[in-house]
């Protein structure tokens, strides 16, 4: 099975990240942070988070609840910033990591966020040039990212 | 309105890609159907996995290999040809096999034994969609497709 993942925005005051991850490597698709220079600490970060990813998704198939969500939620909280994840039919993970003295963004804001990612990585994968299992260079895509940091830092 | 002429303008055009990937001086014979089925197939699989990031838009995660083919069944189907797969059946095994007792690539085609063999040709396209499809969602996959009789 092909995993993939697609990190995306860490909004922070101090820094952004985005990281799509891909296939059974988990490699990311697209990475995007405010500011740049920090990226290295957030690949380690959503790396790691990757594991709570994967626990929740195994967790859903064998609860018995019908909760079977696209929306994972916070995946867990550090001193320094939060977590939060989503994932795709098609195995792909969107990992945001948040500036935890950014107390103003609210749950159904990261929903909306998650769901305009989504939605625009689905127009990415439908468009016949991309192949998929490339990085991302769509500049739609770039636009739709750069629109929801500015919003937020 | 406007959404009963897509079903029609879809199989001219699929009807009209099968024609393409074998005239221009394919070789003729084996070895000429086997690449055109190749193409077809090959352009069906990226097609699939582009549906597979669209259509399941706000559905629930698939829990399981059953919800996925259930999904190709009602709401795959239900986009590309507009009706739902007739009958599914599996040994719970790893094998499912859909019927269609009314694939709409075929039913304008003559009846009885003389295009038999001429319908793999329009079947490719439909299998790589569902190979492509399954791969975006998970599952690697092996699609055959067979007719028992024209019209089908």
């Amino acid at each position: 099975m092909r995993k993939k993942n697609k990190n995306k925005n860490n909004k922070n005051l101090n820094a952004s990240w985005l990281k799509p991850y891909s296939l059974l490597q988990n490699y990311p698709l697209y990475i995007r942070s405010i500011p740049a220079e920090q990226e290295l600490k957030f690949h380690y970060t959503v790396h790691t988070s990757l594991d709570v990813v994967d626990e929740k998704v195994s967790a859903m198939g064998k609860a018995l609840v019908d909760q079977r969500e696209l929306y994972l939620g916070l995946l867990y909280p550090t001193e320094d910033y939060k977590v939060y994840g989503y994932v795709t039919n098609s195995k792909v993970k969107f990992v945001m990591v948040v500036d935890s003295s950014n107390t103003a963004l609210r749950d159904n804001e990261i929903r909306s966020m998650f769901r305009k990612l989504h939605n625009s990585y689905t127009d990415v994968m439908c468009n016949p040039f991309y192949n998929p299992g490339d990085r991302i260079h769509s500049r739609a895509f770039d636009n739709m990212v750069t629109s929801m940091m500015v919003q937020v830092c | 309105m406007p959404a009963m002429a897509d079903e029609t303008l879809f199989q001219l055009l699929h009807t009209q890609v099968v024609a393409a990937a074998y005239g221009a001086g394919r070789g003729s014979g084996d070895e000429g159907l086997r690449a055109g089925l190749t193409v077809l197939e090959g352009m069906g699989f990226r097609v699939g996995q582009g549906l597979a990031e669209r259509l399941p838009q706000g559905a629930l995660a698939f829990r399981e290999e059953l919800d996925t083919i259930k999904f190709l069944c009602r709401d795959l189907w239900g986009a590309v040809f507009g009706k739902q797969t007739d009958n599914l059946r599996t040994n719970h095994q790893g094998t499912y096999i859909l019927q269609d007792n009314n694939f709409p690539f075929l039913t304008q085609m003559a009846w009885g034994q003389q295009y038999l063999e001429e319908a793999p040709k329009f079947l490719a396209f439909t299998c790589g969609l569902l190979r492509g499809t399954l791969s975006s969602l998970g599952i690697e996959s092996s699609v055959t497709a067979s007719v028992t009789s024209l019209p089908a």
